[in-house]
């Protein structure tokens, strides 16, 4: 397009630039609205964008602060938003390091051995990751309640099955390490083999090295998605102090107790370390996903 | 070659014998504890658990134990966890899908047998009420008759009687200094006091009958030889039928609960012919299809358009609008999910607070049909566009920029250029993607989960389901939140979907010619 050129372009380009600047204003709108809400009196006080009487009710409420009311009424915490936000992290922490140490083996193997039926365990695993765990879930839940009858820290109600539930999933991860092994020359291995290093040794202290930065990717990935998590964590945890994020922040807003400012403040402070993860990691994210999925 | 050398493993003839013999203690000590599990799942009837702990800790001494497995080893850890919480959940669901497995159907028969054989009646009108009066660590029984006759028991604890009957003697009515036990303490003992029978000097014996009484009771129902129970106060004999999974009388009633059996075909049946079921399921199924290819279209649409306009040269500020416009992207989609819940809330939301002050209307986003679907497809076309348009930037890219070149020449418009170059460009490495984008949006649980939970009803449907249901939450509905829990028809359903999405990704698979 560079050599010809209508004469209205400069036209377009304003035309473009205001259309753009309509289209993100529509659709920054809700997210601008929650961090307004989050800053007014009352769960049900409305009101324009800038709040008329800013108050940190809600905020210190989301901190797990009680608040004091103008009247002198004291407000307590409705919920316990940052446990709930330690709980994800904390899943999605340790689950992504199981995930990242187990299939970066897995990879390895796919990427450099030579074995049985690797073409179909490969095709699979991609075809097996496409099923919804919701649909399982009487069985997730069948398999967690007698897991527990054996050992109590990975039964129901317990953040360890939520942990080990995540790794049904990895096949994604794996083509993702696997595809970034592919790429590497396979000559420096074989060197060291040639030298007398063990297929582990290999590994570890050749192959591994230099794939930090898709280690790093799979491990960003495999964390923003365990911290999304809904439907597994929904049934197997109970106790309001073991839930995730995920599962806890829609109990503000039932028909019956309906807490539309504690959740905005709570959704913001909550949303907010997740988004920035997202945002600084976004080129690497979207490549791993267009590699076998969709945002989970 | 290098396979080669990697594939047979570098081992280790001249491996200490410590080594090997510590490698084959493990070994063993892994099988054992194998075997133990297995049995002891087998033992309790579990024996798809049995199985799977068989299958999955077999191989895995096998793999790494025998050398010929080496490679395998690297890749036990994921496998395994896949056949765990995926494969396995998904043939366990398609197995309940032929079982009347509910909450009416929960245990097993040895189980229901159990619960009957432990109701009882009271067989007399008189109850006796009682107090308990504690002594150190044991506690003093007395009881009132009706009739003003007092009996008291020796000291006992609950531990030391087991399950014999505690004798009671007839006493002066004169009550022992210290106090008896309050209602919170007696609730405390409940269970104990239930197991306890109490035998009145002169013959009968005594039950908890409430919390504060006790009366002669006696087994409501009597097992028979032949496995038949006979209620002890009617006569009436109950078989058990294998086919329904009940007691059943002479004349057909059952005795709740019932235990699970296998019955075939009967949940894809009632599918099928049960009208109130077949017609909401049909209206479900025909919104999720619609649900589905909507939302690829639609955010496909979006997305196309604001990939094409970021790729325009002339335009500044890119970077910017790029960020901008990925951040519905990158909120957790559990969070805008429930902030798009607060804003179109037909109160307090502001959504209806614009509307009303612009046009005058406050519409009903939760209980209107139509207004709840057009809801979702706006939120889901919000939640899903940046990953489109995400996509079209990275293919746009591929294109040759002289066709464009070539076309301006011709006189082409944007649009020209949009159907005629860009879409056939871009549509062949795109489908693959877009299979997938409807695969998930096909389940996309959370989405109604948190939004409006199925809401409103299809009036007239003996399963709970909505009109904003997808096949998904439909499943879920039936299986955890009706109060049948119809576990059975749930998986049948579960299994339907399972054979879709499978084939949906079958024909993925051969469309994007993935090489192994």
């Amino acid at each position: 397009m560079a050599m010809v050129q209508p004469r209205s372009v400069r036209y377009r380009v304003w035309a473009t630039h205001f259309g753009l600047l309509c289209f993100i204003g529509i659709i920054l709108f809700p997210l601008l609205m929650v961090v307004s809400i989050s800053f007014r009196t009352g769960n049900f006080a409305t009101g324009s964008l800038l709040p008329e009487h800013p108050s940190l009710e809600h905020w210190s409420l989301a901190l797990g602060i009680p608040y004091t009311q103008a009247d002198g009424t004291v407000l307590q915490p409705p919920f316990p938003v940052l446990l709930w936000l330690w709980n994800s992290i904390k899943i999605a922490v340790i689950s992504s390091a199981l995930i990242l140490l187990l299939s970066t083996t897995s990879a390895y193997a796919f990427a450099r051995l030579r074995f049985k039926f690797k073409g179909v365990i490969l095709k699979s695993m991609l075809i097996f990751q496409m099923f919804p765990p919701v649909l399982s879930l009487v069985a997730l839940y069948a398999l967690f309640d007698q897991i527990g009858n054996h050992v109590s820290w990975l039964g129901i109600d317990t953040h360890g099955a939520v942990i080990l539930a995540s790794l049904g999933g990895m096949a994604l991860h794996i083509w993702t390490i696997k595809g970034y092994f592919e790429s590497i020359d396979r000559s420096l291995e074989e060197a060291a083999i040639v030298d007398g290093a063990t297929t582990w040794q290999a590994f570890r202290y050749i192959l591994l090295p230099l794939s930090v930065p898709i280690l790093a990717v799979v491990f960003i990935l495999a964390f923003v998605m365990n911290i999304m998590e809904y439907p597994i964590a929904s049934i197997l945890l109970l106790d309001v102090n073991n839930l995730t994020l995920a599962v806890g922040a829609q109990q503000y807003l039932y028909e019956q107790n309906y807490l539309w400012g504690d959740f905005a403040a709570a959704a913001v402070l909550s949303g907010l370390p997740i988004t920035l993860i997202f945002l600084y990691c976004q080129k690497w994210i979207v490549g791993g996903l267009t590699a076998g999925g969709v945002k989970g | 070659m290098l396979t080669h050398a990697l594939s047979s493993p570098v081992v280790d003839n001249k491996r200490p014998m410590t080594k090997a013999v510590f490698k084959w203690a493990a070994v063993g000590a892994v099988l054992l504890l194998a075997l133990y599990l297995t049995v002891a799942l087998y033992a309790q009837n579990q024996i798809a658990f049995a199985l799977l702990f068989l299958v999955v800790i077999g191989s895995a001494a096998y793999i790494f134990s025998s050398p010929k497995a080496y490679a395998h080893r690297y890749i036990y850890p994921s496998i395994a966890g896949m056949v765990v919480f995926i494969i396995f959940p998904l043939l366990y669901t398609v197995g309940i899908g032929f079982t009347n497995y509910s909450a009416s159907n929960l245990l097993s028969q040895e189980r229901v047998l159990e619960q009957l054989l432990s109701q009882r009646f009271q067989t007399g009108e008189e109850r006796y009420d009682f107090k308990l009066y504690p002594t150190d660590d044991k506690f003093v029984m007395r009881l009132e008759s009706p009739a003003g006759q007092s009996w008291a028991s020796a000291p006992f604890s609950f531990s030391e009687l087991q399950n014999s009957a505690l004798a009671v003697a007839p006493v002066e009515q004169t009550a022992p200094d210290s106090q008896p036990l309050g209602i919170k303490d007696v609730i405390k003992l409940k269970e104990d006091l239930k197991s306890l029978s109490v035998n009145l000097e002169g013959g009968a014996s005594l039950s908890l009958a409430g919390l504060r009484n006790f009366a002669p009771m006696q087994s409501l129902y009597g097992l028979r030889d032949d496995g038949s129970l006979v209620n002890q106060q009617t006569g009436v004999v109950y078989a058990p039928n294998q086919d329904i999974g009940f007691y059943e009388g002479p004349q057909g009633e059952t005795l709740s609960p019932g235990w699970t059996v296998t019955i075939g075909w009967d949940n894809y049946v009632q599918v099928v012919t049960d009208s109130s079921i077949r017609g909401p399921f049909i209206e479900i199924f025909v919104w999720t299809l619609a649900f589905a290819t909507m939302t690829v279209l639609f955010t496909l649409a979006v997305g196309l358009v604001l990939a094409n306009i970021l790729q325009w040269d002339q335009l500044k500020g890119k970077g910017f609008y790029r960020m901008m416009l990925i951040l519905p992207y990158a909120v957790p989609a559990f969070i805008s999910i429930l902030v798009f819940k607060g804003l179109f809330n037909q109160n307090f939301g502001e959504i209806n607070l614009v509307l009303e002050n612009l046009f005058g209307v406050r519409p009903d986003w939760f209980s209107d049909p139509a207004l709840a679907r057009t809801m979702i497809l706006i939120v889901n076309t919000w939640l899903g566009y940046p990953y489109m348009m995400l996509l079209c930037m990275g293919l746009l890219q591929a294109i040759p920029r002289d066709l464009y070149e070539a076309s301006a020449m011709d006189g082409a418009t944007p649009l020209d250029n949009l159907f005629r170059i860009t879409l056939p460009q871009i549509i062949k490495p795109l489908m693959p993607l877009l299979i997938a984008s409807f695969a998930f949006n096909f389940n996309n649980f959370v989405l109604i989960a948190l939004l409006t939970g199925g809401a409103p009803d299809i009036i007239g449907a003996t399963t709970p389901a909505g009109t904003t249901d997808l096949l998904v939450s439909y499943t879920y509905r039936i299986a955890f939140q009706d109060s049948g829990q119809n576990f059975g028809l749930a998986a049948a359903i579960a299994t339907a979907i399972f054979i879709l999405v499978g084939s949906l990704s079958l024909i993925n698979l051969k469309l994007s010619k993935i090489k192994v």
